[in-house]
């Protein structure tokens, strides 16, 4: 994801012979995922919170609601906004400073999973139409850089949405007095980011770090709770073809669900 | 730092949304069939001083692409051992919209520059140059939905026009499901109002494809197909891009022969 690292040529060419004869350096086969560990709510002062191992990557994404103004495209529903940090401490190859294309690329594929499938029910969060509404900013925290950075923070973000919860509140003269207690966002679907990389003509999933690094393309296809595609997004310098594409939708689709499990329990 | 915010309205009102953007003869807004591109219009070598530039008109959309290159890198520590570097700007000027839409990069022309960047680098041999950069400019002087497929299908020409070897032209187009209905070359309304919007770039001569995105929603099912529709229109496109080229060259033979 980063300009370039160098990968020894060893083993380069190791990953690219272990992916071709359907194996993987980290001994998962190509269609499987890396463990997936997630702690929900582990900062008290975010709105909602929720901390994510995938495999060595680690992501963690807070939650904040604010009152604001609506676009005025769309004056009666509130406003969603993503932004992710790709933090110095998470990988040598990050640097200080505001968000590099990386960093706005990411934010943007999981703002577009969660936007384009509706989760948020962005019309309950009206208060005043055309004047008052709520901000729900999503802020995809990177820790620890070790590939497949989109999934995760695609989890984590679903996973903080879920567990996020508002003050109660009564409107006064037109001001915002908050009650007692809490309600949870309303969250309507579920969007499940997946990711494969193409490595010499073959397509895995959840590629860890060196296996981006030496990988000629990425996919992202981005499923919602009915099995339906929300969003996509190719990226690297190689290419696809159609019918990768096509084998790519339906071997998301079944990762997807399992993933969903995990993240949205009961 | 609080940003200092005036209250700003539009002299000229838009006009409103119609109700109906496909009407029950399956003919679209602008008149078009639900599988029919808009009228696109090329030119290359529109510029005097880049190495190779090209302009695309697609229904309202006009845009520019300009190419510098092969060339040394600034900043210099940018600069690749065993390749060219390819840069790639994906700009709107502010009065390519209703709204006025600030000059500084957005967040969206970012991503833009990235994806496009990452379309048009496969089709270029950047190892025939190591240690320089290409340099690739996409101004959009009027937007009208599907900019960035424009963009790509004006910049790879633009490459060609350079005459930066390449592997093959890079053409793209969008498709995508407009009132439960898929359809070709979405203009900006349709785009909003729509329900999926998805814009895909192609090498013709490798069927590689080499953008992808999508957002709204599609069964996979319907994905195929807006790919396929997708698909058709690029092929449409190219043949319009070669021409192009073609025309430039026969233009220049007969200049020699006067």
């Amino acid at each position: 994801m980063t300009s370039s690292p160098i990968v020894a040529r060893v083993k380069q060419k190791r990953i690219v012979e272990l992916v071709s004869s359907g194996k993987r350096l980290d001994g998962r086969g190509l269609t499987d995922y890396r463990e997936v560990q997630l702690e929900a709510g582990a900062i008290e002062r975010a709105e909602g919170s929720a901390r994510l191992r995938l495999g060595k990557t680690e992501v963690m994404v807070g939650t904040k609601i604010e009152v604001g103004e609506p676009f005025p495209d769309v004056p009666n529903e509130g406003v969603l906004t993503v932004n992710a940090e790709l933090v110095p401490l998470a990988s040598p190859t990050f640097e200080p400073g505001p968000p590099n294309e990386n960093a706005i690329e990411l934010a943007r594929v999981v703002d577009r999973g969660i936007r384009e499938s509706k989760a948020i029910e962005l019309e309950k969060l009206c208060v005043k139409p055309g004047k008052k509404v709520f901000i729900v900013f999503v802020d995809v925290y990177v820790l620890n850089h070790d590939g497949n950075l989109i999934d995760a923070s695609a989890m984590a973000a679903l996973a903080a949405l879920l567990n996020t919860k508002m003050s109660n509140y009564e409107l006064e003269e037109e001001k915002i007095k908050v009650k007692p207690g809490y309600t949870p966002l309303p969250i309507r679907n579920y969007p499940i980011a997946v990711t494969f990389a193409k490595i010499n003509d073959k397509l895995i999933v959840d590629p860890w770090l060196e296996e981006e690094q030496v990988m000629d393309a990425r996919l992202t296809i981005t499923l919602d709770k009915d099995g339906k595609i929300c969003a996509i997004q190719k990226g690297g310098y190689g290419y696809f073809t159609i019918q990768q594409i096509l084998e790519a939708t339906k071997i998301a689709r079944e990762k997807s669900e399992a993933l969903r499990k995990l993240v949205v329990k009961g | 730092m609080p940003k200092r915010k005036t209250k700003r309205k539009r002299l000229n009102i838009p006009q409103k949304k119609p109700e109906k953007l496909i009407d029950k003869n399956d003919v679209r807004i602008d008149g078009r069939k639900l599988n029919e591109l808009r009228p696109v219009k090329i030119e290359v070598g529109v510029l005097g001083n880049a190495d190779g530039s090209a302009y695309i008109e697609q229904g309202k959309n006009k845009i520019l692409a300009a190419v510098y290159g092969p060339k040394e890198v600034h900043p210099r520590h940018l600069a690749l051992p065993d390749r060219a570097v390819l840069r790639c700007r994906y700009h709107m000027a502010p009065f390519s919209v209703d709204e006025r839409k600030s000059p500084a990069p957005s967040r969206r022309e970012v991503e833009l520059s990235k994806v496009i960047r990452e379309s048009l680098e496969p089709s270029v041999f950047v190892e025939y140059y190591p240690r320089t950069s290409v340099d690739v400019f996409i101004e959009v002087l009027q937007a009208d939905g599907g900019t960035r497929c424009a963009g790509i299908t004006v910049a790879s020409l633009a490459l060609a026009d350079a005459g930066i070897p390449m592997r093959d032209l890079v053409v793209a187009c969008a498709a995508g499901k407009v009132e439960g209905r898929l359809v070709l070359d979405l203009i900006d309304l349709e785009d909003k109002a729509g329900e999926a919007d998805v814009p895909l770039a192609l090498m013709p001569n490798f069927d590689a494809i080499t953008l992808l995105q999508m957002d709204g929603s599609l069964t996979i099912d319907e994905f195929e197909k807006v790919v396929n529709l997708a698909l058709d229109g690029c092929k449409q496109i190219c043949a319009l891009q070669k021409e192009t080229l073609k025309s430039k060259y026969v233009a220049v033979k007969e200049a020699m022969e006067e």
